[in-house]
C-alpha cells in the first residue's frame, strides 16, 4: 500500500501499458476474454483517480501527488508529475472515458487484440500530457498520443479513413515543430525543462542564456515563442481556422474513436493553454487576448453553422465539438486579459468546466450515432426519420443527451457556457455577443438531428425484415448510464466539481 | 414545517413524477397519470398553504432562504427560494390552473377507452372499434398511445414553472424558463409523427431561443454590474441608483439597456411581435398542453419575468415622460395587442383565434408594464391566466365532442377544429357553453360580473390618467376587437344551428374534463372582485381593493391608485358591449366562410410574417450553413489551403525525386560521374593492388605499420 500511495500517478499512467502488455500474451482467437481483460483493466486507473480525486487537498497550493525521476540527465529534463485542481479534473475525466470507450468497443470483431492494446497505450498517452510537470515529458506525451488514434483510424475506420488519418496526424504533427523548437529553446535558456520552476523564470526573463537571439529583443522572442505554443494547441482544440481536420477525423474513426477523439484529445489543447501558455506568457497573452477571442468567437460561430449544414450525423456532431470548444476558449481569452481579477476566475472557471463538460455530452452523443450507425449501416440524416417509435429507449436518451450539448438549464453545459458568458460579457463585450449568434444555432443544429432521426413521419424501412431496427442493448445503455448521470449532477449540482476547479484557478489564474 | 422549507418542496413532486414515469411506470397508463396528478395536487396543496401564511400575515414582505451553490472566485454564488407578495399572488393562480389542466388531462387522453385500431406512438388517436351487447360495431374514441408520457412532460412543465416562480434569483428562474421551452417543444411536438407538429416544436424552440440569447446577456450584464443575481440584492435603492446613472450603450443607461436585454426574452417566451410567429403554430399540441403554454405557465412566465424586473425597467424614471426602455417596451405591447388581434378576426380554427387572443392580451399587459402600470399588469396577467385556462379547456372540450361525432359519422375530412363545422353546440354540451360563455365574456370584458372586465379596465384607466394617449387609443381599439372575435367565435361554435352532421352528433365530454372547466369559471368571475378600485362609482369600497393592497407590497415604494375617471370607464364599457353586439350581430346568420366578409388575405395569412421571415432568415440560414460555411469556406478556402500545402509538398517531393535524386544524383552523380568517371577508374586501378599473392601483403602491412609508427612518434611522443 506504501508504494501505491507514494506512486500513485506512475501507477496510474502506466497500468493501461502493463495492461496492454498482459493482453500481449493472451490468444488472440479469445476476443471476448480480450476485450474483458482490457475493460476490467481501464477500471484500475478509473479507481485510483477516484482514490487520487478524494485525497486530493483542494486547499492546499501548488502540485501534489508529486513524483520525479532521473530521465535524461544530459539534458537536465527529469521525469516529473503532480496534478492540481486542473489537471485532476482531466485525469478522471480520462480514466472515466476509457472504460465506458472499452465497453463501447465489444462490437469490435476484427482484429481484437490490436484494437484493444492501442487504445490502452493511447490512454496513457493522454494521462501523460495532463500529468507532466516537464516540458519534454509533456511534449513526449503529447507526440505519443498520436501514434495509437492514427491507427485506430486508420485502421479500424470508415471508408475514407486513410485521407482522415493521415490529415489527423500530419496536421497535428505541423503545429507541434513549432512547439518543439520553442520548447528546445526554454530548455537551453534556463538549463531545465521543469515546469515548476520555468513558471518563475521564463516569464519575467530579461536576458536569454545561451540562445542567439539573431538580434531580435527578448520581446519579439518571446512573442514569437507564445504564437508557436498557441499554433500547436489550436490544432488540436481545434480553433477555426485549423479545424477542418476534425470533422473527417471524427467521421472516420471507429466509435470509441470518436468518444475518445472528442471526449480526451481535444482537451489536451486547451489543456496546454491553461498549463502552458497562460502561465508561461501571461503578458503576450493579454496582448493578444483579443486574437484568441477573435478566434474562438469564430470557431463558435462557425462551428454551429457548420453543424448545421451537414446531412451527415456524426459529421454534425463532429463539427459541434468545434462550437463547443470555442467557449473554452472565449473563456480562456476573457481570463488572459484580466488576469487576477473575479471576471478571469469566473470566466476560467466556465472554460475548465466546459472542457469537462463537453467531454460527457460529446463522448454521448458520439456513441449514440454510433449505436445507430451500426444498426443501420447509415449516418445520412435523410435516410432515417420517424424513429422514435421503434426505439424509445434510445429516443429518450438521443433527446437528453442532445439537450445537454444544448447547453440546456439544469444540465451541465448550461453551468459553463453561463460562466464563460458571465466573465466574457465583462472583458470582451462585442465578442461575447457575437457568439450568442453561435449559442442560437447551437439549438439549430441539435434540433436538426432529432427531428431527422427520431422525428417524422416513419420510414417503414426499418420497420421490417432484416432491416428491422433494435432498441439499445443493456451493454450500451450502461455506457451511456454513467454519463448522463454526471451530466445531470453537475447541471443541478455543480459545486463539487466547480470547487476543486475554482480553487485552483484562484491560485494560478 | 417552516414556510421556507416548503417553498423548497413546491417544485419537486412534478419533477420527482416526471423522473418516476419515465423510469418506472411508463407502462401503467392508471400508475403513470396517478403519480402526475397526485403530484400536481401535492404542489398545489403546497402552494396554498404558503399564499394563506403569506396572506395571513400583517405587512407581508417575503418568506427567503438560499444556499451556496457556485464557487465564483473567493465568493459563493447563492441560490434560493423566495416568495414575495408577487410570487405569492402567481403561486396561486399557477398552483390551481396546473392542477386543473392535469385532471383534464385524464380525459382528454381519452382514459378507459380502448386501445385505437391502427393507432401508432407518435400520431393522434384515430378511434377505436367496439361491438356492443348487439354485435353492432361502433367507432369510439381511442387512448392516446404515448399516454404515460404525456403526463411526465406536463409534469416537468410544471416543475419548471414553480422553478421559476419560487426562484429568489434570475439564474434559477432562467433554469426554469429553459426548461419550459424544451417541455414546450416535447409538447408542442407530441405527435412528431405529424410533419406540421415537428416544425411547430422547431419554430416554438428557435424562436424563444432568440429572445433567449438575448436574456443571457442581460443576465450576465447584470451580474457583472451588480456582482449579484438575487432580486432583494439588486432591487435596492442604492444599486438601483448606481444601475440608472451608469451610461452603457446606444444612450441607455445600465438599468435601461439590462432591462431591454431582459425584455427580449420575454418578447420571446410571451410571443410578442416581432417573435410572436411560433404561439399560434403551438396549437399544434394536445389541448391541455395549449392552455398549459398559453395561460397556467410559459406565456405567463414572460410577463411575470418583467413585473420582476420592473424595478430595473423603471430605475430612471423620474414620473414625467417615459424613458426610452420603458417606450420600448410600451410600443412593442400596444402595437402587438392590436395587430394581433386584427389576426385573430379572420381565423376559423377555434384554438388559433385564441391563440391570437393571448398575444393580443399579454400585449395589454406589456403595454401596462411599458407605461408603469405594475398593478394593473399583474391583475391583467391572472385574471387571464384563469380565463384563458378556461376557453383553451374549452375549446378542447368542444373539439373532443367534435371528434365524437366524426366518429360517429366517419366522415374524416370534417375538420373538428373548424368553426363553421360547428354551430349549436350549445345544447349538446351544455357545461362547455356555459363555461366557454363565461370566459369569451371574461376575455371581452363583460362589465362589472367579469374578472377580465376589472383588470382590462385598470390598464386603460391607468393609461388615461397618465395621458398616455397613444396606448391608450390602441388598447381601446385592440379591446373593441377582441370582444368581436370573442362573440364571433361564440357566435359560429355554440348559437344557431349545428351546420354538420358532426356537430349534431356531437357529446359533451366526461366529468374529468367538465369539473376544470367549472372550477375556473368561478375564477372566472370572482377573482376579478378582489380588484375593484375604491373610488369606482358605487361598487367602490364594498369589497377592499386587496389585491392592489397586497400585490403593492412588493415594490420599494407602494404604488398609488389612479384616480377615477368616467372617460376610461366609458370606452371600457362601450368597446366590451359593442364589439360583443356586433360579433353577434355579423355572424349569427354565417353560414360559411364564404358569407364571411373579414376573411381578408392578409389577416388570414397573419400578415404575411411567416412568408417574410422565411425568405429573410430561415432560408438565408441554410444558404450560410450549408453553402457559404461547409461547402465554400471549410472545404473550399481552408481544405483548399491545406491541400494545396499536401499538393506542393508532393510536388517538391515529385521534384526532388524526377530530376535531383533521379537525374542528377542517379544518373549523373552515382552514374556517370562516379561510375564511368571516378569510381570506375579509381577501382580498375586498386584492383591491381590485389594480387592475391601473400607476400605483396605482408609488404604493404609493414609498410603501413612503419609509416603509423613513424606518425605516433612525431605526434604524440616528441
Amino acid at each position: 500500500m506504501d508504494f501505491l500511495s507514494s506512486h500513485l500517478l506512475t501507477t496510474i499512467l502506466f497500468f493501461p501499458v502493463l495492461a496492454a502488455l498482459v493482453i500481449l500474451f493472451l490468444p488472440k482467437d479469445e476476443a471476448k476474454l480480450i476485450r474483458w481483460a482490457a475493460f476490467v483493466a481501464s477500471l484500475v486507473p478509473f479507481a485510483l483517480s477516484l482514490v487520487l480525486w478524494f485525497n486530493f487537498d483542494k486547499s492546499a497550493a501548488g502540485f501534489q501527488f508529486e513524483e520525479q525521476y532521473v530521465w535524461y540527465e544530459a539534458l537536465n529534463s527529469t521525469f516529473h508529475l503532480g496534478v492540481d485542481g486542473l489537471s485532476l479534473t482531466m485525469v478522471l475525466l480520462t480514466t472515466l472515458l476509457t472504460p465506458l470507450a472499452l465497453l463501447a468497443s465489444f462490437s469490435i470483431s476484427e482484429k481484437v487484440k490490436g484494437y484493444f492494446m492501442l487504445f490502452l497505450f493511447l490512454e496513457t498517452g493522454m494521462l501523460g500530457v495532463f500529468m507532466a510537470l516537464d516540458l519534454l515529458i509533456f511534449f513526449v506525451f503529447w507526440e505519443i498520443g498520436l501514434v495509437p488514434m492514427y491507427f485506430l483510424i486508420n485502421q479500424w475506420g470508415s471508408a475514407n479513413r486513410n485521407y482522415a488519418s493521415l490529415k489527423f496526424m500530419i496536421y497535428t504533427m505541423a503545429g507541434s515543430l513549432g512547439l518543439l523548437l520553442a520548447v528546445q529553446m526554454l530548455g537551453v535558456a534556463f538549463g531545465t525543462y521543469d515546469l515548476v520552476s520555468l513558471f518563475d523564470k521564463w516569464p519575467y526573463a530579461a536576458t536569454l542564456a545561451n540562445v542567439a537571439l539573431g538580434g531580435m529583443s527578448i520581446g519579439t522572442v518571446k512573442t514569437i515563442a507564445f504564437w508557436a505554443f498557441v499554433v500547436a494547441f489550436a490544432i488540436k482544440v481545434p480553433v477555426w481556422p485549423f479545424h477542418t481536420w476534425l470533422p473527417d477525423a471524427h467521421t472516420e474513426a471507429p466509435t470509441a474513436g470518436s468518444m475518445i477523439l472528442a471526449g480526451v484529445l481535444l482537451k489536451l489543447g486547451a489543456y496546454g493553454f491553461l498549463r502552458l501558455v497562460l502561465p508561461l506568457y501571461p503578458m503576450q497573452a493579454q496582448q493578444y487576448a483579443w486574437a484568441l477571442a477573435f478566434l474562438a468567437v469564430m470557431a463558435i460561430i462557425f462551428g454551429a453553422f457548420g453543424s448545421y449544414g451537414q446531412t451527415d450525423f456524426k459529421r454534425l456532431v463532429a463539427y459541434s465539438s468545434v462550437n463547443h470548444m470555442g467557449f473554452v476558449l472565449l473563456g480562456i481569452a476573457a481570463a488572459a486579459k484580466v488576469a487576477g481579477t473575479t471576471d478571469a476566475h469566473i470566466a476560467m472557471n466556465g472554460a475548465v468546466l466546459q472542457m469537462f463538460n463537453h467531454g460527457l455530452s460529446a463522448a454521448g452523443m458520439f456513441f449514440l450515432v454510433g449505436v445507430i450507425y451500426e444498426r443501420t449501416h447509415t449516418r445520412n440524416l435523410n435516410d432515417f426519420g420517424g424513429l422514435f417509435p421503434l426505439v424509445p429507449v434510445y429516443g429518450g436518451i438521443l433527446i437528453f443527451t442532445s439537450m445537454a450539448s444544448l447547453g440546456l438549464p439544469g444540465l451541465n453545459g448550461f453551468i459553463s457556457e453561463f460562466l464563460v458568458v458571465r466573465g466574457a460579457w465583462g472583458v470582451l463585450p462585442g465578442f461575447t455577443a457575437l457568439a450568442m449568434i453561435g449559442l442560437l444555432f447551437t439549438g439549430a443544429y441539435i434540433l436538426k438531428g432529432i427531428k431527422n432521426v427520431l422525428h417524422g413521419p416513419l420510414n417503414e424501412h426499418w420497420v421490417h425484415g432484416e432491416h428491422k431496427l433494435t432498441e439499445i442493448s443493456l451493454r450500451e445503455v450502461l455506457v451511456m448510464a454513467p454519463l448522463m448521470a454526471l451530466i445531470l449532477w453537475i447541471g443541478v449540482w455543480p459545486a463539487w466539481i466547480l470547487d476543486v476547479i475554482n480553487k485552483a484557478v484562484v491560485r494560478l489564474f | 414545517m417552516t414556510t421556507e422549507l416548503l417553498i423548497w418542496l413546491i417544485p419537486l413532486p412534478p419533477a420527482l413524477a416526471f423522473f418516476l414515469i419515465v423510469l418506472f411506470t411508463n407502462k401503467s397508463k392508471a400508475l403513470s397519470h396517478t403519480i402526475a396528478v397526485g403530484a400536481a395536487f401535492l404542489s398545489w396543496l403546497g402552494s396554498m398553504v404558503v399564499f394563506f401564511r403569506a396572506v395571513g400575515e400583517e405587512h407581508f414582505t417575503a418568506f427567503a432562504s438560499s444556499i451556496p451553490w457556485l464557487p465564483t472566485g473567493d465568493t459563493w454564488f447563492r441560490i434560493g427560494v423566495s416568495i414575495d407578495p408577487l410570487g405569492a399572488a402567481v403561486l396561486f393562480f399557477v398552483a390551481w390552473t396546473v392542477l386543473m389542466i392535469f385532471l383534464y388531462s385524464v380525459g382528454y387522453h381519452n382514459f378507459g377507452q380502448p386501445k385505437g385500431d391502427h393507432d401508432r406512438a407518435g400520431l393522434p388517436p384515430h378511434g377505436a372499434t367496439v361491438t356492443d351487447e348487439h354485435g353492432h360495431k361502433h367507432t369510439v374514441l381511442s387512448v392516446e398511445p404515448m399516454y404515460s408520457r404525456f403526463f411526465a412532460f406536463i409534469g416537468l412543465f410544471a416543475f419548471g414553472m414553480y422553478t421559476l416562480v419560487v426562484s429568489d434569483n434570475l439564474l434559477t428562474m432562467f433554469v426554469g424558463w429553459e426548461i419550459m421551452g424544451l417541455c414546450s417543444y416535447l409538447l408542442i411536438g407530441f405527435w412528431y409523427g405529424k410533419p406540421s407538429a415537428r416544425a411547430a416544436a422547431i419554430k416554438a424552440f428557435m424562436t424563444t431561443r432568440i429572445g433567449d440569447v438575448f436574456m443571457l446577456l442581460g443576465i450576465a450584464f447584470l451580474y457583472k454590474a451588480t456582482g449579484t443575481l438575487t432580486f432583494s440584492e439588486i432591487f435596492t435603492e442604492e444599486t438601483l441608483h448606481v444601475l440608472a446613472n451608469t451610461p452603457a450603450f446606444f444612450g441607455l443607461s445600465a438599468a435601461g439597456a439590462i432591462a431591454i436585454l431582459l425584455f427580449i426574452g420575454t418578447v420571446g417566451k410571451s410571443a410578442q411581435w416581432p417573435l410572436h410567429v411560433w404561439l399560434p403554430d403551438a396549437m399544434e399540441g394536445p389541448t391541455p398542453v395549449s392552455a398549459m403554454i398559453h395561460a397556467a405557465t410559459m406565456v405567463s412566465a414572460g410577463v411575470y419575468a418583467v413585473l420582476r424586473m420592473f424595478p430595473l425597467l423603471t430605475a430612471d424614471f423620474t414620473g414625467h415622460g417615459l424613458t426610452t426602455a420603458m417606450s420600448v417596451v410600451a410600443f412593442i405591447g400596444a402595437f402587438t395587442a392590436l395587430f394581433s388581434a386584427t389576426i385573430a378576426v379572420a381565423q376559423n380554427d377555434i384554438k388559433r383565434v385564441l391563440a391570437y387572443s393571448t398575444i393580443s392580451q399579454l400585449g395589454f399587459m406589456i403595454a401596462a408594464l411599458g407605461i408603469g402600470a405594475y398593478i394593473a399588469a399583474a391583475f391583467h396577467l391572472i385574471t387571464h391566466a384563469f380565463f384563458k385556462a378556461l376557453l383553451f379547456l374549452g375549446s378542447g372540450s368542444v373539439i373532443h365532442g367534435m371528434e365524437h361525432g366524426v366518429l360517429h359519422t366517419g366522415n374524416h375530412h370534417v375538420d373538428p377544429q373548424d368553426m363553421f363545422n360547428m354551430g349549436g353546440l350549445r345544447k349538446k354540451m351544455p357545461i362547455t357553453f356555459w363555461t366557454f360563455l363565461i370566459g369569451g365574456f371574461a376575455l371581452s370584458g363583460f362589465p362589472i360580473l367579469t374578472a377580465g372586465f376589472w383588470s382590462k379596465d385598470e390598464i386603460l384607466a391607468d393609461a388615461f390618467a397618465h395621458g398616455h394617449w397613444a396606448v391608450f387609443i390602441t388598447l381601446a381599439v385592440a379591446a373593441f376587437l377582441t370582444a368581436f372575435y370573442t362573440m364571433r367565435q361564440i357566435t359560429l361554435t355554440f348559437l344557431g344551428e349545428p351546420r354538420t352532421k358532426e356537430a349534431e352528433h356531437a357529446h359533451e365530454t366526461p366529468w374529468t374534463m367538465t369539473t376544470p372547466l367549472v372550477i375556473l369559471a368561478v375564477f372566472a368571475i370572482g377573482y376579478g372582485w378582489v380588484g375593484i378600485p375604491e373610488h369606482f362609482p358605487v361598487l367602490g369600497g364594498i369589497l377592499p381593493n386587496w389585491f392592489h393592497e397586497f400585490v403593492g407590497g412588493t415594490l420599494l415604494e407602494h404604488p398609488e391608485a389612479v384616480e377615477f375617471s368616467w372617460i376610461p370607464l366609458g370606452t371600457s364599457l362601450l368597446v366590451a358591449l359593442g364589439g360583443l353586439g356586433l360579433g353577434w350581430l355579423v355572424y349569427r346568420n354565417v353560414k360559411s366562410p364564404a358569407e364571411d366578409r373579414l376573411q381578408i388575405p392578409a389577416l388570414k395569412n397573419k400578415w404575411y410574417f411567416d412568408e417574410a421571415y422565411d425568405f429573410l432568415f430561415v432560408k438565408p440560414a441554410y444558404w450560410f450553413a450549408e453553402t457559404f460555411t461547409y461547402k465554400w469556406m471549410d472545404k473550399g478556402v481552408i481544405d483548399g489551403i491545406l491541400h494545396f500545402f499536401g499538393k506542393a509538398a508532393a510536388w517538391i517531393g515529385d521534384t526532388l525525386r524526377n530530376y535531383i535524386d533521379s537525374i542528377l544524383i542517379n544518373d549523373w552523380i552515382a552514374d556517370k560521374l562516379s561510375h564511368q568517371w571516378t569510381i570506375h577508374p579509381a577501382a580498375r586501378a586498386v584492383r591491381r593492388v590485389q594480387t592475391g599473392r601473400i607476400q605483396q601483403y605482408m609488404l604493404a602491412s609493414i609498410g603501413v605499420l612503419f609509416v603509423v609508427g613513424v606518425l605516433v612518434y612525431y605526434f604524440f611522443m616528441a
